[in-house]
Order: structure tokens, then C-alpha cells, then sequence
């Protein structure tokens, strides 16, 4: 146990990540307080100002200049099918790891370039293999996380039929002799 | 069997489940995002060194010798972890240590070397990142074993333990100079 615990000692959260950059970054808006003797109003004035250059510098982050509400619209329906490395269960679009906005960047360069959506999936694929596909295509290693769930119902559904034409033999005999047929489905 | 065991065996399946994901995660970590770079050659890189950002190493640079890629960064916290691993057990490999400095500020990487000690045999820096995104990096520190010919032979991410060095390191860098006598 203890050898294959040290074969990966370090759990996701402690290994070093580019988010840690991230998590530094956004703590940065700071509130002025504001001392005892500044009026309400005032301390609301800061308070807005505060808010407007907190915005201002979230906005910053990762200005992409798209050339129309098209182009806008193809780069962020690609990038929510994609999924960020760092912070797994946010995808490309959503997050804010360092790395995820250099993927964007990329992904945006390469929609100037002319690529379509499926040549960008196989440049991200070509590094990070399927795992940045938030809808893994079908092939042999991924045909159970296909079709596991219709297994899993298929097995269900025989079960469950199954039981009942057991149940079904078992009371016949019985019912037919005590009960009208219909009320046969009711053990349904 | 008696049809009032059913809910029971059911519950134990997905108890069993349950034990089996929790006996699993020992052993499987999620953010080791498998490479498909493995067997490829090594993108191609052109990188300035940490010490002289003039001098510009390539693939080339390296190729005919096998090396260790280790992609490290002053503000990566489990690489100071590692650090001493690489320091101690590096020369075992008997290989290149190529450290990659990746979205380092340079001054940074450097006082971090100075602080901790430098294993390495060179340091290249990506302060973009770009390169680090066609070896298909996802932080630091990740280690990459490149053989004679340029092809990355292996990959690990999370820091290097002295197991990792005995039991897949070692093994492969010993089938390389075999293959190459």
C-alpha cells in the first residue's frame, strides 16, 4: 500500500499547476474601507470605483479581437467543446488557468488561419489526446463509455422481465382459478 | 436464489462499485492526462537557454544522446519537492538533464536555481508557453525521456520519486544503451 501511495504522492492539489498563478491574480481587488469619519455616500462612491477597475481588469485578461458577433459565437461554441487541462471540469471557455487562456489564444490564431473546427480538435488532440474532447469520439477504447449506460439499462430490463414472467408463472396457476384475467396486469 | 435478496445483492454491487473507484483513485490520478506524443518524435523546438538568452537550443542540439526533460517553474510548488530527487539521483541516470523552464520570469528561475541548487546540464525557457503546449504540457513539473533517435519514450507527470527513477527510468535508459551498443 504504502510503496504504490509514493509510486504518486502528489494528489492533484498539491501538484504545482499554472491555476496557482490564477488563484494569486484574481484575489487582487481590495475594497477601500475607508475611514470612520467618511459618509456613507462616499464609501459607496469607492465602493463603485472599486467594482468599475475590478471589471475593467477582468476584462483585460484575455481581450480577443473577434471581427464580428460571428466569429465571436463559432470560437465559443468550439471552446465549451473543449476541455481545460488544468481545471478539469471547466472547459476551455470557462476558465481562467493561464494555460486555458494560451489554448484560447491558439485556438483563436488558428480560426484566423483559416482552420475549420475539426482541424483545431485535431491539433488539441495531437498534444492532449481526447481527453480535451469533451465528446470523445467512438473508437475501441472508448466503445464502453459508449455503450456501458445501454448496457447497464439492457441488464436492467432483463432483470426485470425476467422476475416478472417469474412472478407471472408462479401466481397463474392460482390466479386463473381465483381472479378474472385482467387483473393480471395489475402485478405488473 | 430468493427473489428477497435481490435489493441486497443490488446494494452490494454498487457498494462494490463504490469500493472499487475508492481502491482505483490510489492508483489512477485524473490529472495525468495521457500523452499521445509517446513514441513520437519530440516536437520541434528552438528555445533561448536561462543563462544566455542569445544562445538558442534545437532538437538537433540534443539529438544523438538520450535526455531527461524536466519542465519546472519557480512558482510550481511540488517541484521544490522533486528538486532534491533530481539533485541526488539525477546523475544515476547517467543521462542529459535538460531542465524546461516554463512561464518563468527569468530572474525568478534563476534565484529559485541559485537557492535550491541546479541538477541540470542545461536550462532551456519557454516563458510564452508555447512549446510547452506541443509537448502537450499541463503544469509542473512533468518529465519527459527522449532517446537517441529524438523519440519520447516515456512521460511522467507529478514530481519524480526515487521509485519513478528504479522502476521506469532506469529500466528504459538501460534498454536505450542497450539498443545503441
Amino acid at each position: 500500500m504504502k510503496s504504490s501511495l509514493s509510486h504518486s504522492p502528489s494528489s492533484p492539489r498539491t501538484r504545482g499547476s499554472v491555476a496557482e498563478h490564477a488563484e494569486e491574480a484574481r484575489s487582487h481587488g481590495h475594497v477601500a474601507s475607508g475611514r470612520r469619519a467618511v459618509s456613507l455616500q462616499r464609501a459607496l462612491w469607492a465602493l463603485l470605483a472599486a467594482l468599475a477597475l475590478s471589471t475593467a481588469a477582468l476584462a483585460a485578461v484575455d481581450p480577443l479581437p473577434f471581427k464580428d458577433r460571428a466569429e465571436e459565437l463559432r470560437f465559443q461554441n468550439l471552446t465549451k467543446q473543449l476541455r481545460c487541462l488544468v481545471c478539469q471540469n471547466e472547459s476551455l471557455n470557462d476558465s481562467s488557468a493561464p494555460l486555458a487562456a494560451d489554448l484560447r489564444r491558439d485556438v483563436f490564431e488558428q480560426m484566423r488561419a483559416g482552420k475549420n473546427d475539426d482541424e483545431i480538435k485535431q491539433w488539441l488532440t495531437a498534444r492532449y489526446s481526447d481527453f480535451v474532447l469533451y465528446d470523445p469520439p467512438l473508437r475501441g477504447a472508448t466503445w464502453l463509455l459508449w455503450f456501458g449506460p445501454m448496457l447497464v439499462l439492457a441488464a436492467g430490463a432483463g432483470a426485470v422481465f425476467v422476475t416478472v414472467r417469474r412472478r407471472a408463472k408462479a401466481t397463474r396457476p392460482a390466479a386463473a382459478a381465483t381472479r378474472p384475467t385482467s387483473d393480471l396486469e395489475d402485478d405488473w | 436464489m430468493n427473489a428477497r435478496l435481490l435489493p441486497l445483492a443490488g446494494f452490494v454491487l454498487v457498494l462494490a462499485l463504490l469500493g472499487f473507484g475508492v481502491w482505483w483513485s490510489q492508483y489512477k490520478n485524473p490529472q495525468e492526462v495521457p500523452s499521445p506524443l509517446i513514441g513520437k518524435p519530440a516536437p520541434a523546438f528552438s528555445l533561448p537557454t536561462l543563462d544566455d538568452p542569445e544562445r538558442r537550443i534545437a532538437n538537433q542540439d540534443l539529438a544523438g544522446q538520450p535526455y531527461l526533460l524536466n519542465v519546472f517553474a519557480s512558482w510550481c510548488f511540488a517541484c521544490r519537492e522533486e528538486h532534491p530527487i533530481l539533485s541526488g539521483l539525477g546523475k544515476q541516470l547517467g543521462i542529459k538533464l535538460v531542465g524546461f523552464n516554463y512561464k518563468d520570469p527569468p530572474e525568478d528561475a534563476k534565484r529559485w536555481l541559485a537557492q535550491y541548487g541546479n541538477p541540470y546540464d542545461l536550462v532551456v525557457a519557454d516563458l510564452p508557453g508555447d512549446v510547452a503546449i506541443d509537448f502537450g504540457v499541463t503544469g509542473a513539473p512533468e518529465t519527459f525521456l527522449v532517446d537517441a533517435q529524438g523519440v519520447i519514450v516515456y512521460k511522467y507527470i507529478s514530481p519524480i520519486t526515487p521509485n519513478v527513477i528504479a522502476t521506469q527510468l532506469l529500466p528504459r535508459i538501460a534498454k536505450m544503451k542497450e539498443a545503441a551498443r
